[in-house]
């Protein structure tokens, strides 16, 4: 197996890694690089437990090889808050309790974000289109809903 | 495994050409990294398109649109050039997968996955697509239909691939519109899909049809008597009939958990019909 050299920006820090040719971006984020924020869930692309951005565009990093993240720059929920400031989705996420077990959080949050990037005021159907790719077997997805709702409006006013 | 990343076609084609063992096309990689995962194939060499610039473009030609084998269904769903050219298209590649999918997926990836469900393959063989093809003899151009031979089989040849899809330029008063049957609301596979693209003349009778098949067939079907059933007419409830039901008869599905043969048939008509009105108004007609 083939090391290979990879060049990238991650949550705006130059980062640098060798990984397997075969090795995915999650697999290489939470082993090589100790972001375990980005979770392992079904490794096919259907839970959107490993989102991350990509130049901008979400997508789930269990879908990506490591090597083709050279040259791009990657976002991930260790970006989210800045410092101990909270991002207004996390923030409105702890108030609605829109959690329990936690695992699909971090890509509810990075799938949010870039949902409200796009569309600043979504309707409720449009949140629930939009984060149809992020699969929760807790909440039954209300709070989450209503969070992101109540986040949007924030960052309106902000 | 091996990873490369070429600059140009004509090196990807070398490449694919020259290896020995099993080599696979990376582009968004939403088919091809699940079936690694999952142990369905495990490729010796991997070649990722991506930097090479010819796939990456939406272009606006003389002749039309040449859409880059690497371009994602989001970057599709944003030009308002495309969709408003070519809206069934759009919709079509834009309802595969999540959000997550849809910022990588690409409908060559999922013309050339060779599934008789693609979404965005009757789209865009009923809009009269054609694919681009590279090989190591040069390149050849051929209409979209022919790419899928077999579920998960295509026609490329050993160190083939395609660098682009041509959509054809729209005359005055068209319009396309593609419809699938899912039991959800999202993020499924089409039980079965349907592409249809009208002309209509100034009186809105409809001068050129092409109605398309997905999910009902081994491959997805281009289907030249439910176009027949379109032309000449317009598009009234005597036509849709009678295209519901030759699109009904040129079914040949298979019985799943996900449909049976008696569903499949009857919901290709029913939503033919549908997709054909959508078209139609599209189109400008009534």
């Amino acid at each position: 197996m083939s090391a290979i050299h990879v060049r990238t920006t991650i949550n705006g820090d130059a980062v640098e890694y060798v990984c397997d040719a075969d090795e995915t971006l999650l697999d290489v984020l939470r082993n090589r690089l100790g972001l375990t924020g980005a979770k392992e869930g079904c490794s096919t692309g259907d839970c959107g437990a490993c989102s991350v951005t990509i130049d901008g565009r979400l997508t789930c990093s269990c879908l990506v090889l490591g090597a083709e993240a050279d040259g791009a720059e990657i976002g991930t929920i260790e970006g989210m808050a800045d410092g101990e400031d909270l991002h207004p989705l996390q923030r409105r996420f702890l108030e609605h309790a829109a959690l329990q077990c936690g695992i699909c959080t971090p890509g509810i949050l990075v799938a949010a974000k870039a949902l409200l990037e796009h569309n600043p005021k979504p309707t409720e159907t449009e949140i629930r289109f939009g984060l149809a790719g992020n699969l929760c077997r807790c909440t039954g997805y209300d709070k989450i809903v209503r969070a992101v709702m109540a986040a949007a409006d924030d960052m309106r006013r902000a | 495994m091996r990873f490369e990343r070429p600059e140009t076609i004509k090196q990807a084609a070398q490449m694919l050409a020259g290896e020995k063992g099993k080599a696979f096309i990376l582009a968004g990689g939403t088919d091809l990294l699940v079936r690694m995962r999952t142990g369905f194939v495990e490729p010796d060499l991997i070649v990722d398109i991506k930097r090479i610039a010819a796939t990456r473009a939406i272009e606006t030609t003389a002749s039309g649109f040449r859409i880059g084998a690497a371009v994602t269904g989001a970057e599709l769903g944003e030009h308002a050039k495309l969709k408003k050219a070519w809206p069934g298209v759009v919709e079509a590649a834009n309802l595969i997968g999540s959000k997550q999918v849809q910022g990588r997926c690409t409908m060559t990836g999922n013309l050339c996955n060779a599934s008789p469900a693609a979404d965005s393959v009757p789209a865009l063989v009923a809009a009269g697509a054609k694919a681009v093809i590279v090989g190591p003899k040069g390149k050849r151009t051929v209409p979209v239909e022919q790419v899928p031979m077999a579920p998960g089989r295509t026609s490329l040849k050993k160190g083939e691939l395609i660098e682009s899809i041509l959509l054809p330029k729209r005359p005055a008063r068209s319009g396309d519109a593609y419809l699938r049957f899912i039991p959800r609301t999202e993020m499924d596979i089409a039980v079965v899909g349907v592409g249809v693209s009208v002309t209509l003349d100034a009186k809105g009778v409809c001068t050129d049809a092409r109605v398309s098949l997905g999910a009902v067939a081994p491959t997805v079907l281009l289907v030249p008597a439910a176009a027949k059933a379109l032309i000449g007419t317009k598009v009234d409830k005597a036509a849709l009939d009678a295209l519901a039901a030759a699109c009904s008869a040129a079914c040949r599905p298979i019985d799943d958990k996900r449909g049976t043969r008696e569903f499949r048939v009857k919901v290709a008509g029913v939503l033919a019909r549908r997709a054909a009105e959508i078209a139609r108004k599209r189109a400008g007609g009534k």
